[in-house]
């Protein structure tokens, strides 16, 4: 049959390209708090990285219904699946402001998914039913000065006595912790049980002994409130205990799947951010009589950058699917973390240096981009904590 | 000791040592202060004119010290260790970019007027070229400067400049006839005054750096400050281009050799997983990758450099240099900030600024791009 103009395939680079793990429903709220975030969160984008993101932004989107969209209804979520999550993951990207989606990342993927897992009823009603309704702010305690990568060197004890616990130690990098209103904190119980002698506890961020040192200063996410956090004789009721006593570091390990995961997601929408913003001005600027996107090299470096995106994406998204139908896919999502904040430092990077002299300078929002998206590649196990559990679960 | 490394002598580690010493005593301990303030102040031009530090290469009678490149070279990579890229840019652009015209092309009393008192640290001076329609891509200039009774009246707009708040004259490149392309740009020294005005510019680094916006408006210039041959400025900014591309390739050997120092001390230190980071293999063969890129950019550089020293034209070498130095620099950076984990990600250590200095370099002085496309056409490609 002779070909028609019918009958021939032409590619359409316009289409929405919607994924099979998202339906109408997760594209129409994608909307949502894509239109949320444009309008009442980005405008403020720059003051915040002077001040930091004020509070009312997790009221605001408790109100609207964007802090539990995966979590239970009967505490007050959406009752969602975990990639309504995600959307949120990525939409959040629209604030323009790194700082602010790690903070509600935190509270939602981070804080949140413990208690819910291992909490008590009592503690979930206590912290999650607020935290959702954005009235309770959470962060999350694992870090300290002398361990970071390193978790099972975490000194942080935490002491029985009679029906309590004395908590002494200190934490690092914490996102939230200044404006935090709890923490799950991870604690040494038994020094001598190696794995199994740490513990969780929920400790409100208004106990005595509980003291926030100094707002970190960061290369970049400065939207976020970074603490460094001291406990000296904090006195907590056994109650405050999260999940098994002795279990504690296998609890933090499943944690951090889902933070990494989210954080995954969060670094392929930042990197296709920062690519649509460099392809506007790549089509724009000129140079040599002629805009710039159409020197071969630049072609070549957006076609490079995009490509990537779209790898980092599909990995991102099956490992999500795998982790929302009950499989524990560590490796998988090592893979993603390390992968996505790889590609999105790259994109970054890439995306600064076509845009030239403006890359480095403040106005044009590529340089902060840069340097919030750094963060992608240490936060939540660094790249080489990721290729030691990618090379371990080979058995090597 | 080590002898020193050609195209160096005893007379250069001497210097060497003694500019280190004085860096590191005089103007590293206030880095942290000048970037937090993003501005580093004017005294310290008169310090290092104290020194000889600003006209090591410049003649006897105009203050210099009647030294040559070798001797500046010593000061652009030792400057590494203020600590401070933007502290570093500064000087440097009044003693790399901004002065060197005006030796090579200047009257006799454009010398006694400019040069001499830059020497001595009194003026500072800022070389002004890019243009906010016009960075890559110099034969798109626009700034004016129209032939009137006794001089020129300027107008326009200079972008990314080097000590542009600060600087009390302005070697600016300017057009001064109607036709585009790269005839017809000439050089005027301008001197700050009625009709121009700066605006301080926010960056991913170099904080201690005045960088600004400059404009002209309806600025006279007399006939005398017209540095070098009407029309002919495009060879100007041509002459300067190898030594301001192998003063960034040397300051990028000397941030190159701090950080992996400091970075290896940190590694041997800093205890994960019961023994020091060093101590992990993948971390000590990246440090080892570091070392070796390292040693690489300082061989390519020293031998652009002693080539440029013994008069030759080497674009190649120098375009290649600029090239592989700065992209080097800057992953070097970026790995030590990983090593050092999420401390690296903190203003406390000095590794993120590092990081964000470094990122310049791939950009300023003439693009990666630029200088692919540069040595594309000395390869015959």
């Amino acid at each position: 049959m002779a070909a028609t103009a019918e009958s021939v395939l032409k590619p359409d680079f316009q289409s929405a390209r919607k994924h099979f793990i998202f339906t109408d429903e997760h594209e129409a709220l994608r909307e949502s708090i894509t239109n949320f975030a444009t309008k009442e969160l980005a405008p403020h984008a720059d003051e915040w990285e002077e001040t930091t993101f004020p509070d009312w932004v997790f009221t605001r989107m408790g109100e609207l219904g964007f802090l539990g969209l995966d979590k239970p209804e009967e505490y007050g979520g959406q009752g969602g699946d975990y990639f309504s999550a995600m959307v949120l993951g990525e939409a959040i990207a629209a604030a323009n402001c790194g700082g602010l989606a790690m903070g509600v990342a935190v509270q939602t993927d981070m804080a949140m998914p413990p208690i819910l897992a291992f909490g008590t009823e009592e503690q979930k009603q206590q912290w999650v039913v607020p935290a959702i309704k954005g009235e309770a702010i959470l962060c999350l305690g694992i870090s300290e000065p002398d361990a970071g990568s390193d978790v099972k060197g975490i000194k942080t004890r935490a002491v029985r006595d009679g029906d309590d616990f004395i908590i002494n130690g200190s934490k690092t990098f914490i996102t939230n912790g200044h404006r935090a209103h709890a923490i799950v904190l991870v604690t040494k119980t038994d020094p001598d049980a190696g794995y199994d002698g740490f513990s969780l506890f929920l400790v409100p961020m208004d106990a005595p002994g509980v003291i926030r040192e100094e707002k970190l200063k960061k290369m970049g996410m400065h939207a976020s409130d970074t603490a460094l956090l001291a406990f000296q004789d904090v006195r907590v009721p056994a109650t405050a205990m999260l999940g098994q006593e002795g279990k504690g570091f296998y609890h933090i390990m499943w944690e951090l799947q889902g933070e990494r995961m989210i954080g995954a997601a969060g670094s392929i929408a930042g990197a296709q951010r920062c690519f649509d913003r460099t392809l506007a001005y790549a089509k724009e600027r000129e140079a040599f009589g002629r805009a710039i996107g159409h020197f071969q090299v630049i072609r070549h470096k957006f076609a490079d950058m995009a490509t990537k995106i779209e790898a980092a994406r599909q990995l991102v998204y099956t490992t999500a699917w795998r982790f929302a139908n009950g499989e524990y896919p560590v490796r998988e999502i090592s893979m993603a973390k390390l992968y996505a904040s790889r590609v999105a430092c790259e994109v970054a990077d890439e995306c600064l240096q076509i845009h030239g002299g403006a890359g480095y300078m403040k106005e044009y929002g590529i340089e902060r981009a840069w340097r919030d998206t750094r963060l992608n590649r240490i936060g939540a196990g660094t790249d080489e904590i990721m290729l030691e559990v990618i090379g371990r679960s080979y058995g090597l | 000791m080590s002898p020193p490394t050609p195209p160096f002598t005893d007379e250069h580690e001497e210097l060497r040592q003694s500019a280190r010493g004085f860096i590191e005593r005089e103007l590293a301990p206030h880095a942290q202060r000048w970037e937090d303030e993003k501005w580093f102040p004017e005294e310290v031009f008169a310090k290092l004119a104290a020194q000889g530090l600003l006209g090591l290469k410049y003649p006897e009678k105009y203050g210099g010290q009647g030294g040559d490149y070798l001797h500046e070279a010593v000061l652009c990579e030792e400057m590494a260790r203020i600590g401070s890229g933007g502290a570093a840019a500064g000087i440097g652009a009044h003693v790399n970019i901004a002065t060197p015209p005006i030796w090579k092309f200047g009257t006799e009393e454009q010398k006694q007027r400019y040069l001499v008192p830059a020497v001595r640290g009194e003026r500072i001076g800022a070389l002004g070229i890019t243009e906010p329609g016009a960075g890559s891509d110099v034969a798109s200039l626009r700034t004016r400067a129209e032939a009137v009774d006794g001089g020129f009246l300027v107008n326009g707009e200079k972008t990314y400049i080097t000590n542009g708040v600060r600087a009390h004259f302005i070697v600016t490149a300017v057009k001064t006839t109607l036709e585009g392309g790269h005839h017809g740009i000439s050089f005027l020294i301008i001197e700050r005054g009625e009709g121009v005005s700066s605006s301080k510019l926010e960056k991913l680094g170099w904080h201690a750096s005045d960088t600004a916006t400059i404009s002209f408006e309806d600025v006279f210039v007399p006939r005398e400050n017209l540095l070098g041959p009407l029309n002919e400025g495009f060879k100007l900014i041509m002459a300067n281009f190898q030594w301001e591309r192998l003063a960034m390739a040397l300051g990028a050997v000397g941030a190159m050799q701090l950080a992996w120092e400091r970075t290896a001390a940190f590694a041997r230190e800093r205890h994960a997983f019961g023994r020091p980071l060093s101590a992990h293999q993948a971390i000590r063969h990246k440090l080892v990758d570091l070392a070796s890129s390292a040693y690489g950019c300082r061989c390519v550089t020293y031998d652009a450099l002693r080539r440029f020293v013994t008069g030759e034209e080497p674009i190649r070498e120098v375009t290649m240099a600029k090239l592989l130095t700065q992209r080097a620099s800057y992953e070097l950076m970026d790995a030590c900030l990983q090593i050092h984990g999420g401390a690296g990600y903190m203003r406390e250590y000095w590794v993120e600024r590092a990081a964000r200095d470094a990122r310049l370099g791939p950009i300023g002085g003439g693009s990666d791009e630029i200088m692919r496309e540069i040595l594309g056409r000395v390869l015959a490609l």
